[in-house]
């Protein structure tokens, strides 16, 4: 980490007006009591009971990290370097279970503990206090924000990979016998993941030369116009390629809404649940149901 | 005419070998159902697989290639749409309802056997 970076040119956000003189002053005194400052911060943190998941070794680390990353956003007027580390630091107690709340309310103790000590040093002169406040507030304020903007960002794309992730886990096609594919559906089906299941399934069909498709809705939650219609263009487009379709798992609820918003299923094979689908798909691929004892050669299809 | 017409037993099979153009899709149309004539056909079997696309022309008239030969005593068999046509052509909404479709020839030639042999139904 670069605590030293205060001489390096950096990109500059517009700085409040304020006196260097007064700002090189804050600093100073910022760095010089670092230890008792901090020190207050991690008592504040502990009292307030704020990231109980991390040890207090850990909480100490990171408290210095950002202390120091703290006093030279001040200087700098730059926050790129602890947008940096920020997010770095997101990336690595998102897993761990903090929540946003807690971020952000560790960067506004630390604001609270600076400015307290800042009242603490310049009590005796208001009219100085006031300006060293007008010095150090907006940035402080930037800083908290940067901090948190940089969190929820980290937390967005964790959120966006793991949707990814899902996306890509969910529309397994399995081949169950020879030439009888099952597609269970779970979770929500949106369009795009509609269009995607259906290129899936057909070139499944293509690939294994199916001749039955059970597609199981049973872990579909609720359905609408849109999914219907997804569901039929399937069915349809899987009798193109040469393959009977059959629903399972329609739910007693998705029946009753597919009714009541008219979707025309006339074309749809359904069957209430898995089991009853695949013995219906063994009946149209020619398995027949053979009894105990029964010789093989009459069950063949 | 890029369409390779075949017999094999009662049936006859139609290869597409490239796109159609209108005309010569109403040739082949007029040519299957002068054949099932001649040649007393019980089925015929029509590859797509070479073909992209399907546009509503073919469609339609894959439609009445079945219809025409149906009421010529033979059943009609289409195989080989591609999953990509088969998405568009759902999306257009072009419908295949009087034509029976197989996964390939092999699967065609399966089905027109059990449809000849009087079973009428799928799987029956």
């Amino acid at each position: 980490m670069d605590f030293e970076n205060s001489g390096v040119a950096q990109p500059r956000l517009p700085a409040p007006a304020i006196e260097t003189s007064l700002l090189h002053e804050l600093i100073a005194y910022l760095r010089e009591n670092r230890t008792n400052l901090r020190e207050q911060w991690v008592r504040r943190i502990t009292d307030t009971r704020l990231l109980r998941v991390m040890t207090p070794e850990e909480i100490f680390s990171e408290v210095t990290a950002v202390y120091e990353n703290y006093v030279d956003a001040l200087e700098t007027g730059s926050v790129e370097t602890l947008q940096a580390y920020a997010r770095d630091l997101s990336e690595r107690i998102i897993p761990r279970g903090v929540e946003t709340h807690e971020v952000l309310g560790i960067v506004l103790l630390l604001r609270d503990v600076l400015a307290r000590a800042l009242f603490v040093k310049y009590q005796h002169d208001t009219d100085l206090l006031t300006r060293i406040l007008d010095a150090y507030e907006p940035a402080a304020n930037r800083i908290a924000v940067t901090v948190g903007v940089s969190f929820v960002e980290e937390r967005e794309r964790v959120i966006r990979e793991q949707q990814e992730a899902i996306r890509e886990l969910s529309t397994p096609v399995l081949q169950v016998r020879e030439r009888l594919l099952i597609l269970p559906i779970i979770g929500v089906l949106d369009s795009p993941r509609a269009r995607q299941l259906t290129e899936q399934l057909l070139s499944a069909i293509q690939s294994n030369r199916a001749k039955v498709v059970v597609i199981d809705i049973t872990g579909v939650a609720t359905i609408d116009v849109t999914v219907a219609n997804h569901l039929v263009q399937a069915v349809e487009a899987s009798r193109l390629m040469g393959a009977s379709a059959i629903i399972t798992g329609l739910s007693s609820k998705i029946a009753q809404t597919l009714v009541d918003l008219g979707v025309d299923l006339s074309m749809m094979k359904t069957v209430g649940d898995l089991q009853g689908g695949l013995e219906e798909a063994e009946r149209v691929l020619g398995y027949r149901p053979m009894a105990k004892g029964a010789s093989a050669s009459e069950a063949a299809g | 005419m890029s369409v390779a017409i075949l017999r094999e037993r009662d049936y006859l099979i139609a290869s597409i070998q490239s796109d159609l153009t209108d005309a010569e899709v109403l040739e082949l149309r007029d040519t299957l159902s002068e054949r099932v004539g001649r040649y007393r056909a019980r089925g015929i079997v029509v590859d797509v697989t070479a073909l992209d696309v399907i546009d509503s022309f073919v469609a339609r008239s894959l439609g009445s290639i079945a219809v025409t030969a149906r009421l010529r005593g033979a059943e009609t068999v289409i195989v080989g749409i591609q999953p990509d046509v088969a998405i568009a052509m759902v999306q257009f909404d072009l419908d295949l309802e009087p034509l029976r479709t197989a996964l390939d020839l092999d699967e065609a030639l399966t089905l027109l056997d059990r449809r000849t042999q009087g079973d009428g139904e799928d799987g029956g």
